[in-house]
């Protein structure tokens, strides 16, 4: 579904990320991880369009997407979430899901008509919060939302524009262990209609949801396998698992 | 309380007759040219959160191309006025396309910058009146026997022209569009991450909002019947900015109860019967309320009066 093929990408003279290849199959979980500073983050904005790449490819669903424009791939079916809590602060949480659902139904070079009254967009939206667990909170402002629903907007939001591939960057960073454990369950849920990459630190989350995982230090890939593999990986182990492991 | 508003506005010019002050009706037909302007400003400084600091360039195009149209001979309001639109909306595509590659602060002088650009050519125009501006013969001609140079015809044409653009506007921010475009002064980046093409929605705003201040340049030209480069000087566009600041930033009506309430005060601490000799100094206490609202109305006067924050 999603193949990278030797990407790149230098930020003056540091390799951020180098020669990254990477194929995610239809249907899968594929996790993401690495110590800080692997550039996980970077080679997600590579893959969503945010970043340019230096070298490599990128091909998403048999088209070269690599020099596509963000939303450009928003349409062909490939969102993302952000690792930093990226949402419409001002907008109630019902608005934040509908303007994404609008993104991607019908032109929104609409200037006349009420966007108001458009119920298939709000019922859409509507949809989309009972599946992030935000239905009862439709009409709170999306800032004074509590850091958690906050978090599971940012999903709704991607999830919003039906993705068919959803990147999710660290989507539990700063949760409590609760929180935690109903963002493994939404994202257990989805995975049944979405392919998901996903960058996560929480060995936890990664080893209950990941049909395989990449492992990215310095900007490497150092290795690719089923969780079992990984995890007996001795090359992983020294680089990145460690205690955490044998814990 | 809008109500009562709205039925002062329409009976303002009968009232000034009544009371044997028809000056007054100039001054209000004025106030209302500037409603517009300062509503097409805050289309894109309010909603689409561009700080445009150049919009009096917009203006200026318009009122000048009445001007030298006038000057040429053509003095149809049907010729003259959609050309100012057109002339204004041309300007706003082109500094919009360049200017809107660029952020913050970055936006704010680049604007500034091809504002002033304007403002320079208009003052070497010597064909045109250079640094003097020029006058008008006339009012622009609509036909149909009708002239525009009774002062209460001309106030209720501009009454008419101005509530057709707020309703126009008023559509345009509750449209898809509009949500379009305040999900991007929201967060630009997760618009864009949602599918949004940034860049053009921004541009279009910008288009719309220039091809606006283009017509309220037209009114204010058949207004004075004179255009001069002040009309583009960087202090009208400063002028502009804080009427929207005073009304409310991102408040429907913010340009318009902005514009009212700085030319109103200006009217009437410039006059001498409240302050005699200090008239002169008329700015120290327009300055004062200004910083007043600023500090106690942030969200401006519009959006001290609105019941639900926004």
């Amino acid at each position: 579904m999603l193949s990278l093929r030797n990407l790149s990408k230098r930020f003056g003279g540091v390799v951020a990320v180098d020669r990254v290849s990477l194929e995610v199959a239809a249907g899968e979980v594929h996790a993401l991880i690495g110590p800080n500073g692997a550039g996980k983050t970077t080679l997600v904005s590579q893959i969503s369009g945010s970043l340019s790449s230096d070298e490599g490819r990128i091909d998403f669903q048999g088209l070269d997407v690599t020099k596509a424009k963000p939303h450009e791939r928003v349409r062909l079916g490939l969102a993302r979430s952000h690792q930093i809590t990226s949402i419409f602060r001002r907008f109630s949480v019902l608005d934040n899901l509908a303007l994404a659902v609008q993104a991607r139904s019908g032109s929104s070079f609409s200037f006349w008509r009420p966007v108001a009254a458009e119920a298939a967009l709000f019922d859409e939206a509507r949809g989309i919060s009972r599946e992030i667990g935000l239905a009862e909170r439709l009409q709170v402002t999306a800032g004074n939302l509590a850091h958690g629903e906050q978090r599971a907007l940012e999903v709704g939001l991607a999830l919003a524009t039906r993705p068919k591939l959803v990147l999710l960057d660290e989507p539990m960073a700063g949760m409590g262990p609760q929180e935690s454990q109903r963002m493994i369950a939404l994202i257990g849920r989805i995975r049944a209609g979405v392919t998901v990459l996903l960058v996560e630190h929480d060995m936890d989350a990664v080893f209950r949801l990941a049909d395989r995982i990449t492992v990215l230090v310095n900007g490497r890939v150092i290795a690719t396998g089923k969780p079992e593999a990984i995890r007996a990986d001795p090359q992983v182990r020294r680089a990145y698992l460690g205690d955490e492991l044998a814990a | 309380m809008r109500i009562i508003f709205f039925i002062l506005v329409l009976i303002f010019p009968l009232a000034m007759s009544a009371i044997d002050q028809p000056f007054y009706v100039s001054v209000a037909t004025r106030i209302l040219i500037y409603a517009m302007a300062a509503a097409s400003l805050n289309l894109v400084l309010g909603y689409g959160g561009m700080v445009s600091f150049g919009h009096a360039a917009f203006f200026g195009a318009g009122a000048y191309v009445v001007g030298i149209l006038a000057v040429e001979g053509v003095t149809s309001l049907w010729i003259a006025w959609p050309a100012a639109i057109a002339v204004a909306a041309l300007a706003a595509l082109v500094i919009g396309a360049i200017s809107l590659r660029t952020r913050g602060v970055y936006f704010i002088m680049i604007t500034l910058a091809f504002a002033q650009m304007m403002y320079y050519v208009f003052v070497s125009m010597k064909a045109y009146g250079g640094d003097d501006g020029l006058s008008l013969p006339a009012r622009s001609t609509p036909g149909f026997g009708i002239s525009l140079s009774n002062d209460f015809v001309w106030y209720y044409l501009v009454l008419a022209l101005l509530s057709m653009i707020l309703f126009l506007l008023h559509r345009l921010v509750h449209s898809r569009f509009g949500r379009v475009i305040e999900a991007i002064r929201e967060n630009e980046t997760r618009a864009s991450a949602v599918g949004y093409p940034v860049y053009r929605y921004k541009l279009l705003c910008f288009v719309i909002s220039g091809a606006v201040a283009g017509l309220a340049g037209a009114l204010i030209a058949n207004q004075t019947s004179y255009v001069g480069p002040a009309l583009l000087h960087w202090v009208q566009s400063g002028t502009l900015m804080v009427m929207v600041i005073l009304g409310g930033v991102g408040r429907f009506w913010g340009g318009p109860v902005g514009a009212v309430v700085l030319l109103a005060l200006e009217e009437l601490f410039s006059g001498s019967p409240l302050l005699g000799p200090f008239a002169l100094h008329w700015q120290l206490p327009v300055g004062a309320i200004l910083l007043a609202v600023v500090l106690f109305a942030p969200r401006g006067i519009a959006g001290a009066f609105a019941k639900k924050p926004q």
